[in-house]
């Protein structure tokens, strides 16, 4: 029988991932999108874990709403990325500093 | 080991090892085709734990549009993976610890977490008579309905800002009325007449 200590701890090593990707590909604005959209997984991981095994629906409601919120972060943000490359033909995230924040 | 136990495992380490590849991948491409492996393996597991809809949503909206979009995008750009590497990998382990340290923080906190879900209530408890489909209708239309109109907000938003921000003001399917162009034209500068011969044509 599948427990929610397993599916726990597969978001956590899922969402640890995530963090060591945007670690690790800090050059490329696509693979840190990526990484957040697997963060993201990790969490309605652990949503619908705790809503299966629990027997309350909120938690898979609410996952709905996680995966709305994503699917609207990455459009803005692709959206961002392909006006960012039109602008200036690269999008190595150490040369974004134009704004000089 | 059930038949159950066996296929969570199973799913879950398709699932970490395409993670993996996602993040550590030079081809942003491949990276992308091993983010949709993973997505539909987390599908499976989400029809495991006994939420059809939302695995199916996942591979809708995951594998359908947000996966797509992002080959979409690194197609368009095409991006190589050609940058210089001698600075990351430097650091790489570096990297690889800080995130193996906050895994094993998380485990530590959640092994000796004193949070208790002994007195809970079950607010919108699952009825196992009707399927998943109808009990998150049942719940999402009636009591979920403001969120729901919200996260619909949010994504109208998002479509109107995608749209603003990649649209060219040159291009721009919009034409707009210029009134005071259009009062101050005359008849002589706009219409003319012209005699056609038969059997010739027009230079215009």
């Amino acid at each position: 029988m599948i427990q929610t200590i397993h599916f726990v701890t597969l978001a956590t090593i899922l969402f640890c991932i995530g963090i060591s990707g945007i670690f690790l590909n800090r050059k490329n604005v696509i693979s840190l999108l990526m990484s957040i959209e697997l963060m993201l997984l990790a969490i309605n991981i652990n949503f619908v874990a705790f809503s299966t095994q629990m027997h309350d629906l909120v938690g898979q409601v609410f996952a709905i709403f996680v995966l709305t919120v994503a699917g609207a972060e990455a459009a803005i943000g692709l959206a961002i990325l392909v006006t960012y490359f039109n602008h200036s033909k690269d999008i190595e995230v150490s040369n974004i500093s134009s704004m000089k924040g | 080991m059930t038949l159950q136990l066996g296929l969570f495992y199973l799913f879950s380490a398709v699932l970490l090892v395409s993670a993996l590849a996602v993040v550590s991948t030079r081809n942003t491409v491949y990276s992308v085709l091993f983010l949709i492996l993973s997505f539909v393996n987390a599908a499976c597991l989400f029809i495991l734990s006994g939420s059809e809809y939302l695995a199916m949503l996942l591979i809708v909206v995951y594998v359908g549009a947000i996966a797509v979009l992002f080959l979409f995008v690194v197609m368009m750009l095409n991006v190589d993976g050609g940058f210089e590497q001698n600075q990351v990998s430097r650091k790489r382990p570096l990297m690889m610890m800080i995130s193996l340290v906050l895994m094993a923080e998380i485990f530590i906190v959640s092994k000796f977490s004193s949070v208790k879900f002994y007195e809970k209530t079950n607010l919108y408890p699952i009825d196992s008579k009707i399927s998943n489909v109808s009990a998150i209708g049942n719940v999402l239309y009636t009591d979920f309905v403001l969120p729901f109109q919200m996260a619909g907000a949010i994504l109208f938003v998002a479509m109107i800002g995608a749209i603003v921000l990649t649209i060219k003001d040159e291009n721009r399917l919009l034409k707009k009325q210029n009134i005071s162009n259009q009062v101050l034209r005359s008849r002589q500068e706009s219409v003319e007449m012209v005699k056609v011969k038969s059997g010739q044509n027009l230079d215009i």
